[in-house]
């Protein structure tokens, strides 16, 4: 298997995500991670999609969803020419002893502590997943003690727009 | 969708409201004139209807979709056909749509009315029926919270509709209504569904025609590339071993008359699938019957053994393929079809062509023409004669019962077939009779041959005839139906009496679940496990005539081979009311050819532990010749006694040696 990140436009309308939704699950195909919001035109929402699965079942994801009538355009972001990105916030425990290890870990991985607490810190981190899974490892040994991640979002590199062509083309 | 005659002249005013309230005809003549015109949010949609020149609906109405058949009332435009329960409102939309090609409509309300319309959906979904289904809603205030009647049906049904709208507010009831026909009916046909709230169906608004459609996201592709048209030609031509591999998606875009031109200019021999019976007359010399677990010796080894399959709107279904990795190894493969998605899905392409099939086949044709032209000319002699001989050696026959009072199941079936002829329309349920009249019916006619197909959804028969019967009066319209499949909507009988819709219903009746028996036959040791529907053996429950009698039908029964033909002739000589004949047949019949679950195609069965004899002397399954029902061999065709080895009749199989019990039917 391998991660392939799908960006999906679609029409702004209520039921749209469940119906994508209903459709990966019928169709048997693993959502890694998902993340949707409305574009530069309200009228627009994009969704990434990161799936895994082999070439064959992806043309397969990708022909399905364009059959949808609410799908607007199915685009595969190529890892080397688009920027991917993922929030994450994890809350550590942090003692007075081990507290400014983390905060120098932070620093080194250009994170941010957002609350303080008397035993923990929160921390947010932002960045593609490789970066946020050695971050991770890191703080590992500190005790993590919440975690929560968004869906990974990306965008192509340069100056051309996905919404731009999609609404020329409709 | 715009078959419809002439356009109404407005209606003189309304008896029944003494002139008072105009009715929707009345509306309609104004707001074709583009002004809008003050209406409910019911009237809009009985004035949508009209304006896409529905005729026919079928439903039942309840209480949320109640405002909507007040307005129905009034329309002299549409037929609205009261049916008793709400999947058959579903299924004879299907059969309207089918024998048609409009889109079939039906109508239900909220809660179980809508659940009801599932089955259908699903079933229209598999099979790329165009139809739009309308139902109510509960209020939009009380979406969510459980209401009397409430079920989340755009929910339900996103996994078995090609689109699905919830419409609350009553403006947008004519621009969802154009949007529902225009996906239903374009590009791979297939279900909408139009859930409307009840305060969207109250409220005031106002209506004109036509409305915007905006459907950014919806584009189907039916001109195909020209690219992909040069290159099938060109394989066309390289082929020494090509074959036509005919599906649903050429009678759905009406594209007989181009494939047969096709099938013409190259010679290529042709199999139709279980959809597709018709698309080409059975009776062409090059047609080699119908492919799959029960197709023909000829079709099934036609495409096992080509060099080239030629896939027109086919969707190289489990049915047809077997065991998918050993299905037609050497062939190459073009793919046309109007869905990219069923291209490439089971078994890649190499020359995919995405495309409208008449569009694809009049292109193909002309490209084919032109390189004749320039001396470019595939030679199939050679492999005609081999498909032919396979015809010729092993048609699809049946071995009379053991017993000779007994009457044989397919017999019933050919008859019907031969009696009422081409121009009648058979509608099937699902099961053994199903694959009979597949079979042994020779349709010479498009749309002539209605079933469930991808679903196999039992009960199909009766109210598909029916919608089927009321879009075509004029048809004869024969349901082939089997006793477990007719118990299941055989209510719609009343629906038929009651509108004046006289269809007839020959009930192959066996008293068991008969796919089911055989499978339990051939791979449960004979252990007949909850499929004896004692409706002839033993007892009759029900007695089929006494209950076509209480529906105020005309029932008939038939017990022994003899009187056959003259209970069809009956049966053909009412036209007034529905008829249902009891046709009590031995139960032990089995569907042959086979090929069981899970295996190649190359293991193809003719009969119980048989198959065919050309290079397998040394299967031992040549041996053991015929099992128990085997003494004497009838065939659909006269003098083919080459369908079993010398030496083999009267012999007893031991049985068969596929195992697979992995499926059931």
């Amino acid at each position: 298997m391998s991660k392939h990140t799908l960006s999906v436009l679609v029409e702004n309308k209520p039921g749209v995500l469940a119906r994508i939704a209903s459709l990966f699950a019928r169709r048997g195909f693993n959502i890694d991670s998902l993340a949707v919001g409305p574009t530069e035109h309200p009228e627009i929402s994009r969704m990434t999609v990161v799936v895994d699965v082999e070439d064959l079942p992806l043309e397969q994801v990708t022909k399905q969803l364009n059959k949808l009538i609410e799908v607007l355009k199915v685009v595969e972001l190529d890892p080397a020419s688009s920027v991917q990105r993922q929030v994450m916030l994890i809350k550590v425990r942090a003692d007075q002893s081990a507290r400014p290890h983390i905060i120098q870990t932070v620093e080194l991985f250009r994170a941010a502590v957002i609350d303080v607490g008397t035993e923990t810190l929160t921390i947010q981190a932002t960045g593609n997943a490789e970066k946020l899974r050695a971050l991770l490892e890191v703080l590992e040994p500190f005790g993590i003690k919440e975690l929560v991640q968004s869906g990974h979002i990306g965008i192509g590199r340069g100056s051309r727009s996905m919404t731009d062509r999609a609404l020329r083309s409709a | 969708m715009a078959t419809h005659p002439t356009p109404t002249p407005p209606a003189a005013p309304s008896k029944r409201h003494g002139g008072s309230r105009p009715t929707p005809s009345d509306l309609a003549a104004t707001a074709r004139a583009r002004t809008p015109v003050e209406v409910t949010g019911a009237q809009s949609l009985v004035l949508s209807l009209e304006a896409l020149d529905v005729d026919t609906v079928f439903g039942l109405p309840g209480g949320a979709i109640l405002p909507a058949y007040d307005p129905l009332m009034d329309s002299v435009r549409v037929r609205h056909i009261l049916v008793r329960h709400e999947q058959g409102a579903g299924h004879a939309a299907e059969g309207y749509a089918v024998e048609t090609g409009k889109v079939g409509v039906c109508m239900a309300t909220s809660g179980p009315g809508a659940t009801n319309l599932v089955t259908p959906l699903a079933d229209a979904w598999m099979d790329s029926v165009p139809m739009v289904a309308i139902t109510g809603q509960v209020s939009s205030a009380a979406i969510g919270t459980d209401a009397f009647q409430e079920a989340d049906i755009r929910g339900i049904t996103f996994p078995v509709t090609k689109h699905n709208f919830l419409v609350t507010r009553a403006e947008e009831i004519p621009q969802v209504m154009a949007e529902a026909f225009h996906i239903a009916s374009s590009g791979r046909p297939g279900p909408v569904l139009v859930d409307i709230t009840k305060d969207a169906l109250q409220a005031h608004t106002t209506f004109s025609w036509p409305p915007k459609m905006e459907l950014p996201g919806y584009r189907p592709v039916t001109k195909p590339h020209a690219k992909q048209i040069r290159e099938a030609a060109k394989l066309i031509t390289e082929a020494k071993q090509p074959i036509l591999y005919v599906g649903g998606g050429v009678i759905r875009a009406r594209a007989s008359e181009q494939l047969c031109e096709l099938v013409e200019l190259t010679r290529i021999p042709l199999v139709t699938t279980l959809m597709a019976r018709g698309a080409v007359p059975d009776s062409h010399p090059l047609h080699l019957g119908m492919p799959g677990m029960h197709g023909s010796v000829a079709a099934v080894t036609g495409l096992q053994q080509s060099d080239l399959i030629i896939a027109l709107g086919a969707r190289f279904d489990d049915r047809v393929t077997g065991q998918l990795s050993s299905f037609a190894p050497n062939a190459r493969i073009i793919h046309a079809d109007i869905d990219p998605a069923e291209i490439g899905k089971n078994r890649t392409a190499d020359v995919p062509i995405v495309g409208d099939c008449a569009a694809v086949i009049t292109d193909l044709v002309a490209q084919i023409r032109a390189d004749h032209e320039a001396g470019r000319r595939g030679d199939y002699t050679e492999w005609r004669e081999t498909t032919t001989r396979w015809s010729r050696d092993y048609p699809v026959g049946y071995t009379p019962p053991e017993d000779a009072e007994a009457v044989a199941p397919q017999y019933v079936i050919e008859r019907i077939g031969a009696i009422a002829g081409p121009d009648a329309t058979y509608v099937a349920g699902v099961g053994q009779h199903q694959m009979w009249a597949a079979q042994f019916v020779r349709y010479e006619r498009p749309n002539s041959w209605i079933n469930s197909g991808g679903l196999g959804t039992m009960g199909f028969a009766v109210p598909a005839a029916m919608g089927a019967k009321a879009a075509d009066p004029d048809r004869v319209v024969w349901a082939i139906d089997g006793d477990g499949c007719f118990q299941m909507t055989n209510q719609e009988l009343a629906t038929c009496v009651i509108n004046d819709i006289p269809i007839k219903v020959a009930i192959i009746n066996n008293s068991s679940l008969g796919m089911v028996r055989q499978w339990q036959s051939l791979f449960y040791n004979e252990r007949y496990s909850n499929t004896d529907l004692h409706t002839s053996v033993g007892s009759r429950v029900p007695d089929f005539v006494k209950l076509a009698e209480a529906y105020g039908c005309v029932g008939l029964r038939c017990e022994r081979p003899e009187d056959v033909d003259a209970t069809i002739r009956k049966a053909m000589e009412i036209t007034d009311v529905p008829v249902v004949i009891d046709f009590v047949v031995e139960r032990d019949a089995m569907v042959w050819p086979m090929v069981p679950a899970g295996v190649s195609n190359d293991a193809i069965q003719i009969a119980r532990g048989l198959s065919p004899k050309w290079d397998r002397e040394d299967d031992p399954a040549t041996e053991q010749g015929l099992d128990a029902d085997g003494s004497g061999v009838h065939h659909g065709t006269p003098g083919a006694s080459a369908l079993y080895p010398e030496g083999s009749a009267g012999g007893t199989g031991s049985g068969t040696d596929a195992t697979s019990t992995e499926e059931t039917e």
